[in-house]
């Protein structure tokens, strides 16, 4: 746990380094497209006199000067399947973007969706040194947290306290100064592929970047697609992708559980084009203009011509129905939200407060989504597009971006995590010396 | 794995997208924008100008350049004016001024020209400038001798502020002027004026006036009278002795000096002829009682 600690640290401090410098690349790796968003930061000072406790990482205001995307290449299931394919997507975004904002990039905080994220909720418990809880206290109950194990090829993509509790008293988000015998506290801690990580970085750094930050696709969308309240009340994100749909759980403006289903919106277009005997690019641009989830009696009359170029005229003319094209689309997305309501079950969402649904990503855009998933999720579901962020083009304003906006917030407004917090003096040896200071404090 | 008949999708070359990226580097940039081409420029000119024949060539082709222009008409400077000086102080300035006409004014120095002139003893100012036409114009502002001045050295002609405009050679050539004497006298010509404007009727018998110790004036008169002056308000005094003189006939009298210099005291030298006389009638005086 300690080189995770180190090499996350190490990433912290190349994200101050990119704060400082002003600017810093958004890097989304999805499975259908690669976005890349150039941030300039505005300062922090203003920010941190009007919020008074500012998070321990840092946060500023910021611009979006930059805004590109390309179709991705070698992504699968949202994991990096060729590299070479991957790294020429991820310049050919980066280079676009850099173009764009008129600056040079060096750092890149990136995101990602597949690898098979996995929760776990830890619980650190530890008696004050003291009366008040510092600092010290704090790193010490986090570093009392009993790690599962979560295997060996797997890698630590978030860790947050979630929760502290002060003898009885639960629910505080900052315990510091406060009076009280015995801190707790609950942390989630959300795993990955070890190896999906360690390509993704490999990638970045072919091109020349430098990674200030990882994030799990489908935390960051969370946070940009959920509402204030629905963050505090309790709600589910649903990032409908490319190649895997995330889901993650917020409750009181953490995230408290998340999962990836691995199928997604490719998916649907290779059901298309299976069924209709078209290639997957006239079948996603079937999808995209025709596509939908519930059939009418209009849409029986709606023909829609299969365009070919094999030279066959029975072949290349063919026409199909949009209710066939939707009969197709249906049991795929309900395949879909049947796994996402089992993985919500499987997180005990119904137990939450709250049972809002927010489904965002470029898959939510098929009309009459809402409706197939209320039947499916529960009662409260909506769609959900990114929040406004300044100088975001009009083009990068959609639900497919939910979690490139929410690479924004992440990387300008991050929550802390474990490795915010100063690692327990147990582990240095400081300790002695602590010792002594305080054996001279308590006897004269 | 490239795939049967799968058309890539177009992206940057490994190189490009560094070369983009540098060309997006500020400071590099900023090198490209000022220092390269500063550096081009400087080190072109230094390998051009490392050899001496090319140096030689370049200075000659200025200097030609040059003298082509300086030597225009427009520019050349044909004749000297000199205008408010007498015919002894132009014959002066044309000696000092050694100058070979026709001359380009770009080779004139004009601000030396004026102050080698105004360094004439008789020159109070000049101006100098290069009128239109070619005549380089000198205007002279002469000193006016108002007062001779007798010293060791001989009679010099003084003007109002004190300096010596010229020798005199005689007294009889300037018998309009008046005269004084005496170290320290030239730096109080105005007052020495105002005395002679004061002494009026005097003025028939007054021989000078006399600095006496670089502090006072004395005014000599016929039959070597003296009048001491104090060394402030010697124009009152000066007036009192008159008022006295009219009234008394003070220096019809055998008196050798009349001392003002303590105004509430006038003191008179009798004359030594004089002395003898009174003590001699003194002493008949004293014979007659016996």
């Amino acid at each position: 746990m300690i080189e995770l600690y180190e090499s996350q640290r190490a990433m912290r401090n190349m994200r101050k380094a990119a704060m400082q410098r002003g600017v810093v690349a958004i890097l989304d790796v999805g499975t259908s497209k690669i976005a890349c968003l150039v941030l300039r930061f505005d300062g922090t000072e203003r920010l941190s006199e009007v919020e008074g406790i500012g998070s321990m990482a840092g946060q500023s205001g910021f611009r979006v000067i930059g805004a590109a995307t390309t179709r991705s290449r070698g992504v699968r299931f949202g994991e990096i399947d060729a590299m070479q394919e991957t790294e020429r997507a991820i310049r050919t975004a980066v280079q676009a973007a850099q173009k764009m904002a008129k600056i040079r990039v060096d750092h890149v905080i990136a995101c990602f969706s597949g690898a098979a994220p996995r929760s776990y909720g830890l619980a650190g418990k530890v008696d004050l040194e003291g009366q008040v809880v510092s600092e010290q206290d704090v790193a010490r109950v986090l570093a009392s947290c009993d790690v599962p194990d979560y295997g060996d090829d797997r890698e630590v993509l978030h860790a947050q306290p979630v929760n502290f509790a002060l003898d009885h008293r639960s629910g505080l988000s900052d315990p510091r100064g406060q009076m009280g015998q015995q801190l707790t506290t609950d942390m989630h801690m959300l795993t990955v592929d070890a190896p999906a990580v360690q390509n993704l970085a490999h990638c970045v750094k072919r091109c020349d970047l430098e990674l200030a930050g990882i994030a799990s696709s489908s935390y960051v969308s969370g946070m940009s697609a959920l509402v204030e309240d629905e963050q505090e009340l309790g709600a589910a994100c649903i990032d409908m992708g490319g190649g895997s749909t995330g889901l993650s759980i917020f409750m009181k403006k953490h995230m408290i559980y998340a999962d990836a289903v691995r199928m997604g919106g490719d998916h649907v277009t290779s059901d298309i084009s299976m069924g209709l005997q078209v290639p997957a690019a006239a079948a996603e641009r079937i999808k995209t203009f025709y596509g939908g989830v519930h059939a009418t009696g209009m849409d029986d009359r709606e023909m829609i011509e299969l365009e070919g170029d094999t030279g066959d005229w029975e072949h290349d003319r063919r026409t199909v129905s949009r209710a066939e094209l939707i009969g197709i689309m249906r049991p795929r997305v309900e395949e879909i939200l049947e796994e996402v309501r089992a993985r919500l079950d499987a997180a005990g969402f119904e137990y939450l407060p709250s049972q809002k649904i927010v489904l965002t990503g470029g898959g939510s855009q098929i009309p009459g989504l809402d409706g197939l998933a209320s039947k499916i999720l529960g009662q409260q579901v909506r769609l959900g597009r990114p929040m406004r962020v300044h100088g975001l083009p009009q083009a990068a304003t959609g639900p497919g971006f939910a979690s490139a906006v929410g690479m924004c917030l992440f990387a300008t407004h991050p929550q802390d995590e474990w490795w915010d917090f100063d690692l327990p003096v147990e582990r240095y040896p400081v300790r002695s010396l602590m010792r002594a200071m305080r054996w001279f404090r308590d006897n004269w | 794995m490239q795939q049967v008949g799968a058309k890539c999708d177009p992206a940057p070359s490994r190189w490009v997208y560094r070369y983009e990226r540098l060309m997006l580097t500020p400071l590099f940039r900023l090198f490209l924008r000022a220092v390269l081409p500063f550096v081009v420029v400087f080190g072109a000119g230094a390998i051009w100008l490392s050899s001496e024949e090319r140096r030689d060539t370049l200075n000659a082709a200025i200097h030609d350049i040059r003298t082509s222009i300086e030597t225009r008409p427009e520019f050349m400077v044909n004749v000297m004016a000199i205008d408010g000086a007498s015919a002894g102080i132009s014959e002066d300035i044309r000696e000092i001024l050694p100058i070979d006409f026709p001359i380009s004014s770009f080779d004139l120095d004009l601000a030396q020209i004026q102050d080698s002139i105004s360094g004439l003893p008789a020159v109070a100012g000049a101006t100098v400038r290069i009128r239109p036409g070619g005549i380089m114009q000198i205007t002279v502002t002469e000193r006016d001798p108002v007062i001779l001045w007798r010293s060791q050295d001989g009679l010099e002609l003084v003007d109002n502020e004190g300096f010596v405009v010229a020798r005199a050679d005689s007294r009889a050539a300037h018998g309009t002027l008046p005269l004084m004497a005496g170290k320290g006298a030239e730096n109080h010509v105005p007052e020495a004026l105002a005395l002679y404007e004061a002494a009026g009727p005097l003025s028939g018998k007054m021989r000078g006036l006399v600095r006496v110790g670089e502090r006072r004036w004395d005014v000599v008169l016929e039959r070597n009278q003296r009048i001491l002056l104090p060394e402030v308000g010697a124009v009152q005094a000066l007036e009192r002795v008159i008022a006295l003189n009219q009234a008394q006939d003070l220096l019809e009298r055998d008196l050798a000096i009349v001392d003002m210099r303590i105004a509430s005291r006038p003191t008179i030298r009798i004359a030594q002829r004089a002395v003898e006389e009174l003590w001699r009638i003194r002493q008949l005086q004293v014979e007659k009682k016996e």
